[in-house]
Protein backbone atom coordinates (compact mmCIF):
# COMPACT_ATOMS: atom_id res chain seq x y z
CA UNK A 1 0.00 0.00 0.00
CA UNK A 2 1.06 2.97 -0.95
CA UNK A 3 -0.28 6.90 0.10
CA UNK A 4 -0.03 9.28 -2.67
CA UNK A 5 0.83 12.41 -0.53
CA UNK A 6 2.11 14.60 -3.41
CA UNK A 7 -0.79 17.45 -3.30
CA UNK A 8 1.09 19.49 -1.11
CA UNK A 9 4.20 19.35 -3.41
CA UNK A 10 2.67 20.52 -6.67
CA UNK A 11 1.66 24.18 -6.24
CA UNK A 12 1.69 26.76 -8.56
CA UNK A 13 0.93 30.47 -7.96
CA UNK A 14 -1.94 30.57 -10.25
CA UNK A 15 -3.05 28.49 -13.07
CA UNK A 16 -5.07 29.29 -16.04
CA UNK A 17 -8.28 27.92 -14.77
CA UNK A 18 -8.07 30.47 -11.65
CA UNK A 19 -7.19 33.10 -13.81
CA UNK A 20 -10.50 32.55 -15.91
CA UNK A 21 -12.86 32.47 -13.05
CA UNK A 22 -10.63 35.52 -11.39
CA UNK A 23 -11.40 37.49 -14.38
CA UNK A 24 -14.93 37.01 -14.47
CA UNK A 25 -15.72 37.37 -10.78
CA UNK A 26 -13.90 41.26 -11.50
CA UNK A 27 -16.12 41.72 -14.24
CA UNK A 28 -19.42 40.99 -12.07
CA UNK A 29 -17.34 43.06 -9.42
CA UNK A 30 -17.59 45.93 -11.07
CA UNK A 31 -20.65 45.25 -12.61
CA UNK A 32 -21.59 45.85 -9.19
CA UNK A 33 -20.04 48.77 -8.06
CA UNK A 34 -21.08 50.61 -11.56
CA UNK A 35 -24.97 50.42 -10.05
CA UNK A 36 -23.93 51.24 -6.86
CA UNK A 37 -22.29 54.77 -8.17
CA UNK A 38 -25.32 55.12 -10.81
CA UNK A 39 -27.67 54.78 -7.82
CA UNK A 40 -25.66 57.16 -5.84
CA UNK A 41 -25.81 59.76 -8.69
CA UNK A 42 -29.29 59.01 -9.12
CA UNK A 43 -30.27 60.12 -5.25
CA UNK A 44 -27.79 63.08 -5.19
CA UNK A 45 -29.50 64.83 -8.36
CA UNK A 46 -32.89 63.88 -7.00
CA UNK A 47 -32.40 65.36 -3.83
CA UNK A 48 -30.82 68.62 -5.30
CA UNK A 49 -33.04 68.86 -8.15
CA UNK A 50 -35.81 69.08 -5.36
CA UNK A 51 -33.92 71.32 -3.36
CA UNK A 52 -33.32 73.76 -6.20
CA UNK A 53 -36.99 73.00 -7.48
CA UNK A 54 -39.02 73.73 -3.96
CA UNK A 55 -36.30 76.94 -2.88
CA UNK A 56 -38.71 79.97 -3.81
CA UNK A 57 -41.67 77.83 -5.20
CA UNK A 58 -42.99 76.45 -1.57
CA UNK A 59 -40.25 77.55 0.81
CA UNK A 60 -39.07 80.77 1.09
CA UNK A 61 -35.51 80.93 -0.53
CA UNK A 62 -34.46 83.63 1.87
CA UNK A 63 -34.49 81.08 4.76
CA UNK A 64 -33.39 78.08 3.19
CA UNK A 65 -30.79 79.39 0.08
CA UNK A 66 -30.44 77.09 -3.08
CA UNK A 67 -28.15 74.38 -4.48
CA UNK A 68 -27.13 77.37 -7.20
CA UNK A 69 -27.10 80.03 -5.14
CA UNK A 70 -24.22 78.43 -3.21
CA UNK A 71 -22.44 77.15 -5.98
CA UNK A 72 -22.38 80.72 -7.11
CA UNK A 73 -21.32 81.78 -3.80
CA UNK A 74 -18.40 79.49 -3.56
CA UNK A 75 -17.73 80.53 -6.92
CA UNK A 76 -17.69 84.33 -5.83
CA UNK A 77 -15.27 83.84 -2.67
CA UNK A 78 -12.95 81.76 -4.63
CA UNK A 79 -12.24 84.87 -7.26
CA UNK A 80 -11.78 87.31 -4.23
CA UNK A 81 -9.64 84.65 -1.86
CA UNK A 82 -12.04 85.05 0.97
CA UNK A 83 -12.61 81.16 0.13
CA UNK A 84 -8.60 80.17 0.40
CA UNK A 85 -8.24 82.52 3.28
CA UNK A 86 -10.64 81.05 5.55
CA UNK A 87 -10.10 77.61 4.81
CA UNK A 88 -6.40 77.65 4.60
CA UNK A 89 -6.95 78.83 8.36
CA UNK A 90 -9.08 75.90 9.16
CA UNK A 91 -7.34 73.52 7.72
CA UNK A 92 -3.81 74.26 9.43
CA UNK A 93 -5.71 74.30 13.03
CA UNK A 94 -6.80 71.11 12.40
CA UNK A 95 -4.50 69.56 10.50
CA UNK A 96 -1.95 70.37 13.02
CA UNK A 97 -3.80 69.85 15.87
CA UNK A 98 -4.79 66.15 14.61
CA UNK A 99 -1.64 65.31 13.56
CA UNK A 100 -0.27 66.07 17.85
CA UNK A 101 -3.31 64.84 19.08
CA UNK A 102 -2.66 61.46 17.03
CA UNK A 103 1.12 61.48 18.20
CA UNK A 104 0.77 61.83 21.58
CA UNK A 105 -3.10 60.13 22.46
CA UNK A 106 -1.00 57.10 20.49
CA UNK A 107 2.36 56.78 22.73
CA UNK A 108 0.65 57.33 25.86
CA UNK A 109 -2.25 54.62 24.63
CA UNK A 110 0.99 51.99 23.88
CA UNK A 111 2.94 52.87 26.99
CA UNK A 112 -0.16 52.45 29.41
CA UNK A 113 -1.20 49.29 27.98
CA UNK A 114 2.09 48.37 28.39
CA UNK A 115 2.62 49.56 31.86
CA UNK A 116 1.66 46.81 34.14
CA UNK A 117 -0.12 48.94 36.92
CA UNK A 118 -0.34 52.52 35.93
CA UNK A 119 -3.12 52.47 33.92
CA UNK A 120 -5.52 50.95 36.39
CA UNK A 121 -4.28 53.92 38.62
CA UNK A 122 -5.16 56.32 35.55
CA UNK A 123 -7.66 54.99 34.30
CA UNK A 124 -10.93 56.65 35.89
CA UNK A 125 -9.16 60.16 35.20
CA UNK A 126 -8.68 59.78 32.35
CA UNK A 127 -12.67 58.07 31.54
CA UNK A 128 -13.70 62.01 33.72
CA UNK A 129 -11.66 63.97 31.25
CA UNK A 130 -13.10 62.23 28.27
CA UNK A 131 -17.04 62.51 28.99
CA UNK A 132 -16.51 65.79 29.91
CA UNK A 133 -17.83 67.55 26.69
CA UNK A 134 -15.07 68.97 25.42
CA UNK A 135 -16.88 71.81 23.81
CA UNK A 136 -17.21 73.41 26.91
CA UNK A 137 -13.69 73.63 27.57
CA UNK A 138 -12.96 76.28 24.10
CA UNK A 139 -13.93 79.26 26.07
CA UNK A 140 -11.55 78.60 28.21
CA UNK A 141 -8.94 77.90 26.17
CA UNK A 142 -9.47 81.28 24.17
CA UNK A 143 -8.74 83.10 27.80
CA UNK A 144 -5.86 81.19 28.35
CA UNK A 145 -4.11 81.04 24.47
CA UNK A 146 -5.60 83.94 23.09
CA UNK A 147 -8.30 84.07 19.75
CA UNK A 148 -4.77 83.49 17.74
CA UNK A 149 -4.31 79.86 15.94
CA UNK A 150 -2.71 78.19 18.90
CA UNK A 151 -5.95 78.19 21.24
CA UNK A 152 -7.86 76.72 18.04
CA UNK A 153 -5.25 74.05 18.15
CA UNK A 154 -5.56 73.09 20.89
CA UNK A 155 -9.15 72.57 21.07
CA UNK A 156 -8.53 70.05 18.36
CA UNK A 157 -5.89 67.99 20.14
CA UNK A 158 -8.63 67.80 23.16
CA UNK A 159 -11.06 66.60 20.61
CA UNK A 160 -8.77 64.26 18.73
CA UNK A 161 -6.63 62.69 21.71
CA UNK A 162 -8.59 60.86 23.61
CA UNK A 163 -10.13 58.39 20.67
CA UNK A 164 -6.46 58.33 19.42
CA UNK A 165 -5.49 57.40 23.21
CA UNK A 166 -8.33 54.63 23.27
CA UNK A 167 -7.91 53.18 19.76
CA UNK A 168 -3.99 52.09 20.55
CA UNK A 169 -4.58 51.27 24.17
CA UNK A 170 -6.95 48.82 23.06
CA UNK A 171 -4.79 47.77 19.97
CA UNK A 172 -1.91 46.88 22.40
CA UNK A 173 -4.38 44.70 25.07
CA UNK A 174 -5.71 42.60 21.97
CA UNK A 175 -2.38 41.92 20.64
CA UNK A 176 -1.54 37.78 19.76
CA UNK A 177 -0.17 36.81 22.59
CA UNK A 178 1.90 34.15 20.70
CA UNK A 179 3.49 36.62 18.30
CA UNK A 180 4.86 38.23 21.81
CA UNK A 181 5.75 34.78 22.94
CA UNK A 182 7.14 33.94 20.06
CA UNK A 183 9.72 37.26 19.72
CA UNK A 184 10.78 36.17 22.98
CA UNK A 185 12.17 33.31 22.15
CA UNK A 186 13.92 34.40 19.03
CA UNK A 187 15.60 36.90 22.49
CA UNK A 188 14.05 40.24 20.45
CA UNK A 189 15.28 43.56 21.42
CA UNK A 190 12.03 45.62 22.64
CA UNK A 191 12.84 48.01 19.51
CA UNK A 192 12.45 45.07 17.06
CA UNK A 193 9.42 43.85 19.14
CA UNK A 194 8.25 47.10 18.92
CA UNK A 195 8.80 47.46 15.26
CA UNK A 196 8.14 43.85 13.93
CA UNK A 197 4.90 43.39 16.01
CA UNK A 198 3.74 45.81 18.27
CA UNK A 199 3.12 48.96 15.52
CA UNK A 200 2.02 46.45 12.86
CA UNK A 201 -0.56 44.95 15.36
CA UNK A 202 -1.95 48.00 15.86
CA UNK A 203 -2.26 49.71 12.12
CA UNK A 204 -5.90 48.95 11.84
CA UNK A 205 -6.47 50.19 15.58
CA UNK A 206 -4.54 54.17 14.46
CA UNK A 207 -6.09 54.27 11.12
CA UNK A 208 -9.48 53.31 12.27
CA UNK A 209 -8.96 56.54 15.23
CA UNK A 210 -7.53 58.71 12.55
CA UNK A 211 -10.35 58.27 10.44
CA UNK A 212 -12.94 59.05 13.22
CA UNK A 213 -10.60 61.94 14.05
CA UNK A 214 -10.83 63.76 10.95
CA UNK A 215 -14.65 64.57 11.50
CA UNK A 216 -13.05 65.18 15.72
CA UNK A 217 -10.86 67.68 14.12
CA UNK A 218 -13.22 69.88 12.06
CA UNK A 219 -15.68 70.00 14.86
CA UNK A 220 -12.99 71.18 16.55
CA UNK A 221 -11.45 73.99 14.71
CA UNK A 222 -14.72 75.14 13.73
CA UNK A 223 -16.19 75.60 17.71
CA UNK A 224 -13.44 77.04 18.74
CA UNK A 225 -13.70 79.73 15.57
CA UNK A 226 -17.60 80.14 16.54
CA UNK A 227 -16.31 81.30 20.42
CA UNK A 228 -13.78 83.69 19.76
CA UNK A 229 -12.00 84.36 15.65
CA UNK A 230 -11.64 86.80 13.14
CA UNK A 231 -10.65 84.21 10.29
CA UNK A 232 -11.71 80.42 9.47
CA UNK A 233 -14.82 79.02 8.59
CA UNK A 234 -16.46 78.54 11.41
CA UNK A 235 -15.61 82.35 11.93
CA UNK A 236 -17.29 82.36 8.34
CA UNK A 237 -20.44 80.67 9.56
CA UNK A 238 -21.08 82.70 12.24
CA UNK A 239 -20.73 85.51 10.80
CA UNK A 240 -22.82 84.95 7.76
CA UNK A 241 -25.65 83.89 9.87
CA UNK A 242 -25.21 86.97 12.19
CA UNK A 243 -26.23 88.90 9.03
CA UNK A 244 -28.82 86.26 8.00
CA UNK A 245 -27.24 85.33 5.10
CA UNK A 246 -28.21 81.47 4.85
CA UNK A 247 -26.38 80.96 1.61
CA UNK A 248 -23.13 81.85 3.54
CA UNK A 249 -23.90 79.47 6.26
CA UNK A 250 -24.23 76.52 3.28
CA UNK A 251 -21.35 77.50 1.48
CA UNK A 252 -19.20 76.99 4.72
CA UNK A 253 -20.77 73.93 5.45
CA UNK A 254 -19.98 72.10 2.00
CA UNK A 255 -16.36 73.45 2.61
CA UNK A 256 -16.10 71.89 5.76
CA UNK A 257 -17.95 68.71 4.27
CA UNK A 258 -15.93 68.75 1.21
CA UNK A 259 -12.71 69.01 3.23
CA UNK A 260 -13.51 65.62 5.84
CA UNK A 261 -14.69 63.75 2.32
CA UNK A 262 -11.07 64.17 0.59
CA UNK A 263 -9.62 63.64 4.01
CA UNK A 264 -11.16 60.42 4.32
CA UNK A 265 -10.36 59.63 0.91
CA UNK A 266 -6.62 59.80 1.42
CA UNK A 267 -6.54 57.53 4.97
CA UNK A 268 -8.80 55.28 2.25
CA UNK A 269 -5.88 55.26 0.06
CA UNK A 270 -3.08 54.88 3.25
CA UNK A 271 -5.31 51.93 4.74
CA UNK A 272 -5.34 50.20 1.16
CA UNK A 273 -1.31 50.41 1.03
CA UNK A 274 -0.82 49.49 5.10
CA UNK A 275 -3.35 46.21 5.12
CA UNK A 276 -2.77 45.43 2.34
CA UNK A 277 -1.58 41.93 3.76
CA UNK A 278 -5.12 41.33 4.62
CA UNK B 1 30.46 11.00 30.73
CA UNK B 2 26.80 9.93 30.08
CA UNK B 3 25.41 12.94 31.97
CA UNK B 4 27.38 15.33 29.58
CA UNK B 5 25.12 14.70 26.68
CA UNK B 6 21.81 15.49 28.21
CA UNK B 7 20.30 18.63 26.37
CA UNK B 8 17.54 18.93 28.87
CA UNK B 9 16.39 18.01 31.98
CA UNK B 10 13.78 18.28 33.90
CA UNK B 11 14.06 17.44 37.80
CA UNK B 12 10.48 17.17 40.22
CA UNK B 13 9.01 19.80 38.13
CA UNK B 14 5.61 21.10 38.84
CA UNK B 15 4.00 24.40 37.68
CA UNK B 16 0.97 25.89 39.35
CA UNK B 17 -1.66 28.35 37.71
CA UNK B 18 -3.33 31.38 39.47
CA UNK B 19 -6.41 31.75 37.60
CA UNK B 20 -9.38 33.72 39.09
CA UNK B 21 -7.98 33.74 42.45
CA UNK B 22 -7.94 29.68 41.64
CA UNK B 23 -4.78 27.90 42.42
CA UNK B 24 -4.16 25.03 39.91
CA UNK B 25 -1.43 22.16 39.89
CA UNK B 26 -0.84 21.78 36.21
CA UNK B 27 2.49 19.72 36.46
CA UNK B 28 3.02 17.71 39.14
CA UNK B 29 6.82 15.95 39.47
CA UNK B 30 7.70 15.39 35.74
CA UNK B 31 10.77 14.02 35.24
CA UNK B 32 12.15 13.57 31.41
CA UNK B 33 15.70 13.59 29.78
CA UNK B 34 16.10 14.65 26.31
CA UNK B 35 19.71 13.25 25.27
CA UNK B 36 21.83 15.69 22.39
CA UNK B 37 20.06 14.87 19.29
CA UNK B 38 16.98 12.80 20.67
CA UNK B 39 13.58 13.17 19.18
CA UNK B 40 10.79 12.68 22.71
CA UNK B 41 7.43 12.60 21.93
CA UNK B 42 5.25 13.75 24.61
CA UNK B 43 1.46 12.35 24.31
CA UNK B 44 -1.53 12.58 26.67
CA UNK B 45 -5.10 13.59 27.03
CA UNK B 46 -5.95 17.58 25.99
CA UNK B 47 -5.67 19.71 28.93
CA UNK B 48 -3.04 17.51 30.74
CA UNK B 49 -0.03 20.50 31.04
CA UNK B 50 2.10 19.31 27.34
CA UNK B 51 1.65 22.44 26.37
CA UNK B 52 2.70 24.43 29.85
CA UNK B 53 5.85 22.02 29.85
CA UNK B 54 7.11 23.98 26.49
CA UNK B 55 6.36 27.36 28.26
CA UNK B 56 8.55 26.51 30.92
CA UNK B 57 11.32 24.77 28.50
CA UNK B 58 11.12 28.42 26.58
CA UNK B 59 11.45 30.30 29.99
CA UNK B 60 8.18 31.67 29.21
CA UNK B 61 6.61 30.33 32.18
CA UNK B 62 8.42 29.88 36.00
CA UNK B 63 8.32 26.52 37.86
CA UNK B 64 7.13 26.38 40.67
CA UNK B 65 8.98 23.16 42.04
CA UNK B 66 11.56 21.42 40.36
CA UNK B 67 14.47 22.32 38.18
CA UNK B 68 14.93 22.84 34.56
CA UNK B 69 17.87 22.36 33.05
CA UNK B 70 19.43 23.14 29.52
CA UNK B 71 23.03 22.11 28.76
CA UNK B 72 23.32 21.18 32.72
CA UNK B 73 22.20 24.93 33.57
CA UNK B 74 18.96 25.85 35.16
CA UNK B 75 16.92 28.07 32.79
CA UNK B 76 16.38 31.62 33.55
CA UNK B 77 14.36 33.60 31.60
CA UNK B 78 14.62 32.43 28.00
CA UNK B 79 17.39 30.67 26.79
CA UNK B 80 19.47 31.87 23.42
CA UNK B 81 19.02 28.45 21.78
CA UNK B 82 15.45 27.12 22.23
CA UNK B 83 13.19 26.84 18.74
CA UNK B 84 9.26 26.75 19.88
CA UNK B 85 7.21 25.85 16.84
CA UNK B 86 3.67 27.28 17.94
CA UNK B 87 0.42 25.29 16.64
CA UNK B 88 -0.89 28.46 15.06
CA UNK B 89 2.60 29.04 13.53
CA UNK B 90 2.58 32.51 14.78
CA UNK B 91 3.97 34.01 11.33
CA UNK B 92 3.04 37.48 11.40
CA UNK B 93 0.71 38.14 8.91
CA UNK B 94 1.83 41.50 8.19
CA UNK B 95 4.44 40.51 6.67
CA UNK B 96 5.88 38.47 3.47
CA UNK B 97 6.94 34.48 3.80
CA UNK B 98 10.63 35.89 3.16
CA UNK B 99 10.33 38.35 6.01
CA UNK B 100 8.57 35.77 8.19
CA UNK B 101 11.87 33.33 7.51
CA UNK B 102 14.33 36.66 7.62
CA UNK B 103 12.92 37.90 11.22
CA UNK B 104 15.13 35.62 13.67
CA UNK B 105 18.30 36.53 11.32
CA UNK B 106 17.16 40.43 11.72
CA UNK B 107 16.98 39.59 15.41
CA UNK B 108 20.32 38.09 15.72
CA UNK B 109 21.59 41.48 13.65
CA UNK B 110 22.79 39.31 10.62
CA UNK B 111 23.88 41.82 7.29
CA UNK B 112 20.50 42.39 5.25
CA UNK B 113 21.63 40.29 2.11
CA UNK B 114 23.00 37.34 4.30
CA UNK B 115 19.72 37.41 5.45
CA UNK B 116 17.73 37.00 2.26
CA UNK B 117 20.43 34.74 0.86
CA UNK B 118 19.39 32.08 4.46
CA UNK B 119 15.80 33.00 3.84
CA UNK B 120 15.63 32.31 0.10
CA UNK B 121 17.35 29.11 1.26
CA UNK B 122 15.49 27.49 4.01
CA UNK B 123 12.36 28.19 1.75
CA UNK B 124 13.56 26.28 -0.92
CA UNK B 125 13.97 23.76 1.72
CA UNK B 126 10.65 23.60 2.56
CA UNK B 127 9.68 23.26 -0.68
CA UNK B 128 8.11 26.84 -1.22
CA UNK B 129 10.13 28.55 -3.89
CA UNK B 130 8.11 31.07 -5.51
CA UNK B 131 6.29 31.82 -2.85
CA UNK B 132 8.52 34.30 -1.50
CA UNK B 133 5.85 37.43 -1.68
CA UNK B 134 3.10 35.87 -0.15
CA UNK B 135 1.38 37.28 2.78
CA UNK B 136 0.37 33.99 4.86
CA UNK B 137 -3.23 34.86 4.75
CA UNK B 138 -2.92 33.65 0.85
CA UNK B 139 -1.18 30.09 2.11
CA UNK B 140 -2.83 27.42 2.60
CA UNK B 141 -2.40 25.34 6.15
CA UNK B 142 0.27 23.44 5.44
CA UNK B 143 2.31 25.86 3.57
CA UNK B 144 2.01 28.14 6.62
CA UNK B 145 3.32 25.37 8.35
CA UNK B 146 6.04 24.61 6.34
CA UNK B 147 6.98 28.50 6.37
CA UNK B 148 7.02 28.09 10.35
CA UNK B 149 9.38 25.37 10.40
CA UNK B 150 11.72 27.05 7.77
CA UNK B 151 11.55 30.38 10.43
CA UNK B 152 12.31 28.21 13.48
CA UNK B 153 15.50 26.68 11.09
CA UNK B 154 16.41 29.77 10.08
CA UNK B 155 16.96 30.38 14.30
CA UNK B 156 18.92 27.19 14.20
CA UNK B 157 18.32 26.30 17.91
CA UNK B 158 19.57 22.79 19.25
CA UNK B 159 16.67 22.17 20.70
CA UNK B 160 13.28 22.63 18.96
CA UNK B 161 10.26 22.48 21.09
CA UNK B 162 7.15 21.21 19.42
CA UNK B 163 3.83 22.23 21.04
CA UNK B 164 0.93 19.58 18.55
CA UNK B 165 2.56 21.06 15.34
CA UNK B 166 0.58 19.68 12.91
CA UNK B 167 -2.26 19.39 14.86
CA UNK B 168 -4.68 22.15 12.75
CA UNK B 169 -3.70 20.70 9.56
CA UNK B 170 -5.34 17.68 7.62
CA UNK B 171 -4.33 14.17 7.85
CA UNK B 172 -3.20 13.82 4.13
CA UNK B 173 -1.07 17.34 4.52
CA UNK B 174 -0.08 15.97 8.26
CA UNK B 175 1.42 12.88 6.50
CA UNK B 176 3.45 14.65 4.25
CA UNK B 177 4.89 17.77 6.36
CA UNK B 178 5.59 15.22 9.07
CA UNK B 179 7.90 12.88 6.15
CA UNK B 180 9.73 16.04 4.90
CA UNK B 181 10.48 17.57 8.92
CA UNK B 182 11.83 13.88 9.90
CA UNK B 183 13.72 14.18 6.63
CA UNK B 184 15.05 17.49 7.56
CA UNK B 185 15.61 16.61 10.62
CA UNK B 186 17.51 13.44 10.04
CA UNK B 187 19.89 15.85 8.25
CA UNK B 188 20.10 18.71 11.02
CA UNK B 189 20.15 16.03 13.86
CA UNK B 190 18.81 18.56 17.03
CA UNK B 191 17.03 17.58 20.12
CA UNK B 192 13.37 17.72 19.80
CA UNK B 193 10.62 17.62 22.64
CA UNK B 194 7.54 17.24 20.46
CA UNK B 195 4.08 17.47 22.11
CA UNK B 196 1.32 15.78 20.03
CA UNK B 197 -1.79 13.57 21.05
CA UNK B 198 -1.39 11.77 17.71
CA UNK B 199 -0.01 8.29 18.60
CA UNK B 200 1.24 7.30 15.35
CA UNK B 201 2.91 10.83 14.77
CA UNK B 202 4.73 10.27 18.03
CA UNK B 203 5.70 6.96 17.23
CA UNK B 204 7.05 7.54 13.66
CA UNK B 205 8.80 10.62 14.55
CA UNK B 206 10.45 9.56 18.04
CA UNK B 207 13.55 7.39 19.81
CA UNK B 208 11.16 7.72 23.17
CA UNK B 209 7.64 8.13 23.70
CA UNK B 210 6.43 9.66 27.32
CA UNK B 211 2.84 9.29 28.37
CA UNK B 212 1.55 12.19 30.01
CA UNK B 213 -1.11 11.61 32.60
CA UNK B 214 -4.63 14.08 33.42
CA UNK B 215 -3.93 17.44 35.10
CA UNK B 216 -1.94 17.35 37.31
CA UNK B 217 0.24 16.15 34.34
CA UNK B 218 2.86 14.05 35.26
CA UNK B 219 4.88 11.37 33.21
CA UNK B 220 2.92 7.98 33.37
CA UNK B 221 4.59 5.75 31.29
CA UNK B 222 8.01 5.65 29.02
CA UNK B 223 8.58 3.87 25.70
CA UNK B 224 11.28 3.39 23.60
CA UNK B 225 11.07 3.06 20.01
CA UNK B 226 12.81 0.15 18.62
CA UNK B 227 12.77 1.02 15.01
CA UNK B 228 16.56 2.07 12.76
CA UNK B 229 16.97 5.44 11.26
CA UNK B 230 16.52 6.57 8.20
CA UNK B 231 12.38 5.47 8.86
CA UNK B 232 10.42 5.37 6.08
CA UNK B 233 7.70 8.01 8.07
CA UNK B 234 4.49 6.73 6.28
CA UNK B 235 5.54 3.10 5.40
CA UNK B 236 6.72 2.66 9.30
CA UNK B 237 3.35 2.06 10.15
CA UNK B 238 2.75 -1.10 8.92
CA UNK B 239 5.67 -2.60 10.66
CA UNK B 240 5.28 -5.27 13.08
CA UNK B 241 7.11 -3.34 15.74
CA UNK B 242 5.54 -0.72 15.57
CA UNK B 243 2.20 -1.61 15.96
CA UNK B 244 2.98 -3.86 18.83
CA UNK B 245 4.31 -0.62 20.23
CA UNK B 246 1.16 1.68 19.49
CA UNK B 247 -0.85 -0.90 20.86
CA UNK B 248 1.32 -0.38 24.35
CA UNK B 249 1.26 2.90 24.38
CA UNK B 250 -2.50 2.78 23.30
CA UNK B 251 -3.39 0.95 26.24
CA UNK B 252 -1.32 3.44 28.70
CA UNK B 253 -2.86 6.13 27.69
CA UNK B 254 -6.26 4.54 27.98
CA UNK B 255 -5.44 3.81 31.45
CA UNK B 256 -4.70 7.56 31.82
CA UNK B 257 -8.15 7.98 30.49
CA UNK B 258 -9.85 5.64 32.84
CA UNK B 259 -7.99 6.95 36.03
CA UNK B 260 -8.86 10.68 35.78
CA UNK B 261 -12.71 9.77 34.57
CA UNK B 262 -13.18 7.89 38.02
CA UNK B 263 -11.18 10.85 39.40
CA UNK B 264 -13.55 13.19 38.61
CA UNK B 265 -16.61 11.17 39.61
Amino acid sequence: MKVENNTEKVITPLNTGDQIAKANYKKALNREKMTIWLGRIVVGVVIFGLWEILSGRVMNEFWLSKPSAIVTRLYDMAKSGDLWFHTSFTLQEALIGLVIGMIIGTIVGILLALSGRLDKWLSPYIMALYSLPRVALAPLFVVWFGIGMTSKIIMVVAMVVFVAFYNAYEGIKNMDQDLLDMMRTYKASKLKTLTWVILPSITVWILTSLRLNIGMALIGAVIAELIGSSQGLGYYITYSSSLLDITGVFAGLVIIMLIAVIMEQIIVQMEKRLLKYR
Amino acid sequence: MAEANIKLELKNLSVRYLTKGQNTLALNDVNIKVKDGEFVSVVGPSGCGKSTLLKVVSGLLKPAGGTALIDNKEIKGVPSDVGMVFQNDALLPWKTVLENVRLPLAIANQSKAQQLDRARELIKMVGLEGFEGFYPKQLSGGMKKRVALARTFAHDPSIFLMDEPFGPLDAQTRVSIGEEFLKIWERVGKSVLFITHDIEEAIALSDRVLVMSNRPGTIKAEFTVPLERPRPFYDIRFDSRFKELQREVWESLADVEKESEEFRV
